[in-house]
């Protein structure tokens, strides 16, 4: 039985982090050498991790699915990177990022962790532009920032409409530089199977090579998963097609216990989905709200092409039911509004489930080149997408699976409820609450991996420098290579005839429908039951062609779904538990008379925190959300 | 330091240079051939003989030799290294745009280096007294070889191919030595464009010239 | 639509490759190539037939696993596209379609179409890089950067790593891919310090990886799906000498 202990500083929320590091024991130089930490996954808070790591002193190892570290699917983040630098004069400030966190993740988040990855967030910035990110630059040769949605400040850096790309290479790049140095050694096309677990301590992983099937021992002092979030559950996503939970699953059921796994953001402008054997959902950046306007025909059912109905006739409904925030609504009250106006009969295009994105008057006001230079490159991709040029009618987009703000529970150091193990980035839980703000997840994945992880791993194996090099002939090893191993086998002798993929465009299609943008009691026990039926299905029907010992992409397909299958009934687990809506989790039994998401702060200002139980359902621990620096608050964009 | 000099990009460097140095060479020649025109055989014979006495030219010679001996070389050796990059081909031709003639260089090169050849024992090694004529009269062994209708055609031909091997050498030679960019690559480009017609039309209407009118 | 494709099938790295037929119904013009290939895929697992191994993973062009030879053309006929941004209504029904994976020295074939490209990461880790440790840097506006000039770092910067100009370069050099790095860095006052020690030793790893040199033939530039721009190699150049 686990006990959460969230370790928080005390003392005011300024002072925290100041006093933590004070605080926190250190390795000393000659020492570092001796300890070895394994990071899986090379994002935007894996590499910047494994990179800092290794610049200390330590003896790093990284893994990763892709052929290089530079394509983990930070790359693929588009609009931009928060930090309070005020370099706009618009009176931002570490309080108010911290406070547009809090608020913009429906208040419930940590206070203590916010607030620490707003102060970092600058030095982030500092960083990579030090290490040559190309962020964009004012004429006089400073950066330039925008306005992204839920903030009513400009504090987004950004690099075009690729700065996930820019950012990671940077990454990228100071990892290359630690591989040179022989500090940190990289281990391409490894997919993490199983964790191993020593003595109560995360001591090391199996890993599968995927080129050549073998199965692979590393071991080390620490683990760290960097491995992101599972919101390709949902078949179609913005995500990678690869992109996938297992590592944090795998962790799960060694015993990491994993915190508000029903929270997962929608992202409301990605392009419609086109046909059924689409794979994937292309997101069209947030940044694009900061110069298009969104709108729906007035009439019900208006098929005209766009450019067709006149100005009176469109109903630009964000505007209309958020004055203040107008088109730059957070994403979860986006989306929403957006399946809102569909569900009820106004959606455009071919099938009716899509809302325009307009940017005739921006391009009427700003001239095409201001707009071409913004985001030049969105709407090249939706053009050879969707054959649209958008610089002449609008955009269609509709809602897709974006990030997941649940993930594996972490304390202020990181650490998962096993020792040893920590989560930082996308993989963990801890700081957007119930919905993420665009261009935070930048900032809180290279914040862990380069200013908060190395301080908190630091104080966890000071008193580690007495435990030798672990070995990999142990017991425990032995063990997990064997359940691994046992797992494929199984996997390959099922023998049926549906493919990975099949099961997986099943799973998702109950997991949208279900557990998507919005919830009900009677749609999630159903899910529930459907859920449980298809991974019977699937261990019985599963087609998995050739064998382990080569690159066999339907096996790695197959063990993913595998996963996904038993994710799923714990995130419809957590969301039937939250009987409140918050963020972008919206319970439609809970909804105040303006169809917004209603909190039950007195029930629920929690974080529900799952842990595994073998073959009997979870077992849920609360984490109480206490707020003492700000006031619980019902979230108005109006 | 070997490293350095003998990269792949030094090489270029080198080949680079060596080819327009025998750019600056080709208009020189040009000039003295012009004088075939004239029913004089003097003035060529004259220049003929200046360029083979001189002294300070004599040091230029040595100097063109070793560039066209360094040119073909570095020519030669980077092709073969290019062609062990890859080892397995494609089985459907690679159709991906380049600009004209820039993927046969070394079949221009080497068409131009066996003119090269013919060219110097009919000229260059009875000057040297390794095949017998006269070296004093140039002007009559030109005016011989150009009555031949099928070294006329061979000399066409391959003074065409010379042109498309100038008309990328000069763009390509800026661009390895590092001097293109957004600016200068259109005017490099009508640079070329001009030199790559002139000096090769320049050599081939002499013949031309003496068929119609001599 | 019908499709024809011949595709290369390669066990692993070490044994020998052959062409192989496969007839495709039921493909939708607006599906990307890779949705196409994964289509095919899924036809002949429940065939209970061998799927064919290629990479792809972002399907939105910005990560660079994907990458094929597509009718003689790295990542297909149509240009600034990555094979899992060009449509299939850029090929005709009954059309004929033959995909090899990419071919160089320093990319050997893995299986299939996948390649091993981790040369072009070697050639990073010899330098692509600013040696600034973390928690070291000074206040991002401490340096002023000319918009110009970040805008054109920022340019070469959007090199996705995919190798088509490799694939498709005739003497297969990477040289537009290291020049991307190099620009990038050349252009920023932060690459300055160490751009000399950066060039050579990029430079040095890339012949040791055995790429080929550069013949200004364009064809990297006119297969870039990011149009990174020749020019790039041209400055490259010139850093190199600089470095003496």
């Amino acid at each position: 039985m686990i006990t959460l202990n969230s370790k928080i500083p005390d003392g005011p929320l300024e002072e925290k982090w100041t006093k933590y590091k004070k605080e926190a024991k250190l390795v000393n130089p000659a020492n570092k050498k001796k300890l070895d930490i394994i990071v899986v996954g090379t994002g935007i808070s894996g590499a910047p991790a494994a990179s800092s790591l290794g610049e200390m002193g330590y003896n790093v190892k990284v893994f990763c699915y892709q052929d290089t570290p530079r394509r983990a699917h930070s790359v693929a983040a588009q609009g931009g990177i928060n930090a309070a630098k005020n370099y706009k004069n618009d009176g931002d400030s570490v309080y108010r990022l911290f406070y547009d966190v809090i608020k913009g993740g429906d208040f419930r988040a940590r206070e203590a962790n916010v607030y620490r990855i707003a102060e970092v967030s600058n030095q982030i910035i500092d960083h990579f532009t030090a290490i040559g990110v190309p962020f964009a630059r004012e004429y006089g040769g400073t950066l330039t920032t925008r306005s992204f949605g839920g903030v009513q400040v400009s504090r987004t850096f950004y690099s075009s409409g690729q700065t996930g790309q820019q950012v990671l290479l940077g990454a990228y790049s100071s990892l290359n530089r630690q591989i040179k140095a022989g500090t940190v050694t990289m281990f391409p096309r490894r997919e993490m199977l199983d964790l191993v677990i020593i003595d109560g301590k995360a001591r090391g992983i199996i890993v599968r090579n995927l080129i050549t099937g073998e199965i692979e021992r590393h071991s080390a002092h620490a683990v760290v998963l960097a491995t992101g979030g599972y919101g390709t559950i949902y078949y179609l996503s913005t995500l990678a097609v690869n992109s996938n939970a297992s590592a944090a699953w795998k962790a799960y059921r060694r015993g990491a216990a994993f915190a508000n796994p029903s929270f997962v953001q929608i992202h409301p402008s990605s392009v419609p989905q086109m046909n059924e054997f689409q794979s994937k959902l292309t997101l069209m950046s947030e940044s694009l709200r900061n110069d298009g306007r969104v709108w729906v025909p007035k009439a019900k059912g208006d098929r005209r092409p766009a450019n067709e109905i006149p100005e009176e006739e469109r109903d630009y409904y964000l505007e209309r039911r958020y004055p203040a925030f107008g088109n730059l609504v957070p994403r979860d009250v986006a989306s929403r509004a957006a399946k809102e106006r569909c569900d009820a009969g106004y959606g455009v295009g071919p099938t009716g489930l899509a809302v325009n994105l307009d940017f005739r008057d921006a391009i009427k006001k700003q001239g095409k080149k201001a707009i071409e230079e913004k985001y030049g490159n969105l709407f090249e991709m939706y053009r050879d997408i969707t054959g649209i040029d958008s610089y002449e009618e609008p955009m269609r987009i509709y809602p897709a699976g974006h990030y997941t703000m649940g993930g594996l529970w972490v304390d202020y150091e990181l650490m998962t409820t096993i020792t040893g193990l920590f989560a930082i980035g996308e993989a963990n839980f801890s700081d957007h609450g119930a919905n993420r703000l665009g261009a935070s997840s930048l900032m809180q994945g290279a914040g862990d991996g380069y200013f908060i992880l190395p301080y908190t791993i630091s104080n966890y194996l000071a008193p580690e420098i007495k435990v030798p090099r672990i070995k990999t002939d142990t017991p425990e090893f032995q063990e997990a290579e064997e359940r691994a191993v046992e797992r494929i086998n199984r996997l390959l002798s099922v023998k049926g005839k549906q493919t990975a993929t099949d099961f997986h465009k099943k799973l998702g299609k109950i997991m949208w429908d279900h557990c998507g943008m919005t919830r009900t009691e009677a749609g999630l026990t159903e899910a529930l039951r459907l859920i449980r039926e298809l991974r019977e299905e699937f261990w019985k029907d599963l087609a998995v062609p050739g064998s382990a010992d080569e690159l066999n992409q339907e096996l790695e397909k197959a063990g993913r779904v595998a996963d996904f299958l038993e994710l799923g009934e714990l995130m419809v687990t957590d969301a039937l538990n939250r009987r409140e809506s918050c963020g972008a989790h919206f319970r439609e039994e809970s909804q105040t008379p303006d169809h917004e998401a209603l909190r039950n702060d007195d029930e629920y200002a929690y974080v529900a925190v799952w842990e595994y139980n073998n073959d009997q359902p979870p077992v849920l621990h609360r984490e109480q959300l206490k707020f003492e620096f700000v006031e619980l608050k019902q979230r108005s964009y109006k | 330091m070997n490293k350095i000099l003998f990269s792949a990009v030094s090489k270029k460097f080198v080949m680079a240079l060596a080819g327009l140095f025998l750019l600056l060479f080709l208009p020189v020649h040009l000039g003295i051939n012009l004088m075939l025109l004239k029913n004089d055989p003097e003035p060529f014979n004259s220049a003929a003989h200046f360029m083979a006495t001189f002294p300070l030219i004599k040091v230029v010679e040595v100097l063109l030799f070793l560039t066209i001996l360094i040119h073909v070389t570095y020519g030669i050796i980077l092709q073969i290294l290019n062609w062990l990059s890859r080892p397995v081909g494609y089985k459907v031709r690679n159709k991906s745009e380049t600009t004209a003639f820039s993927r046969f260089m070394i079949w221009t090169g080497l068409s131009v280096l066996t003119f090269l050849v013919i060219h110097f024992f009919n000229f260059y090694f009875i000057k040297l007294g390794l095949v017998e004529g006269d070296p004093e009269n140039f002007y009559s062994v030109a005016w011989q070889l150009f009555s031949i209708p099928g070294y006329v055609i061979l000399y066409w031909i391959c003074f065409l191919l010379l042109g498309f091997h100038l008309y990328h050498a000069l763009q390509s030679a800026f661009q390895t030595l590092g001097l293109s960019n957004e600016f200068w690559k259109p005017v490099i480009r009508a640079i070329s464009l001009i030199y790559a017609i002139a000096v090769p039309v320049g050599f081939a209407i002499i013949p031309l010239v003496i068929w119609l009118f001599k | 639509m019908k499709l024809k494709l011949k595709i290369w099938k390669q066990k692993n790295a070490r044994s020998g490759g052959a062409f192989e037929t496969y007839d495709l119904d039921g493909v939708a013009p607006e599906m990307s190539f890779v949705e196409m290939l994964a289509l095919l895929n899924q036809t002949l697992v429940q065939q209970g037939r061998e799927p064919v191994a290629f990479d792809h993973d972002c399907h939105e062009g910005i990560c660079g696993s994907c990458g094929m030879y597509i009718n003689g053309y790295p990542h297909g006929p149509v240009k600034g596209l990555t094979t899992c941004l060009l449509s299939m209504r850029h090929f005709k029904d009954g059309e004929t379609i033959v995909i090899e994976p990419w071919r160089a020295k320093p990319f050997p074939v893995v299986k299939d179409l996948i390649v091993d490209r981790s040369a072009l990461d070697k050639i990073q880790v010899a330098g692509g890089f600013i040696s600034v440790t973390t928690g070291a840097a000074a206040d991002a506006n401490a340096v002023l950067v000319s918009k110009k000039k970040s805008d054109l770092a920022f340019d070469s910067a959007a090199c996705i790593g995919c190798g088509a100009c490799v694939a498709a370069c005739k003497n297969a050099s990477a040289m537009l891919f290291v020049s991307a790095k190099i620009s990038q860095y050349a252009l920023l006052p932060q690459g300055k310090p160490e751009a000399k020690e950066r060039v050579r030793a990029m430079i040095a790893e890339m012949d040791k990886q055995s790429f080929g040199s550069c013949s200004n033939t364009g064809a990297c530039e006119a297969q870039c799906p990011k149009q990174i721009k020749l020019f790039n190699i041209a400055r490259l150049n010139r850093e190199y000498y600089k470095a003496f």
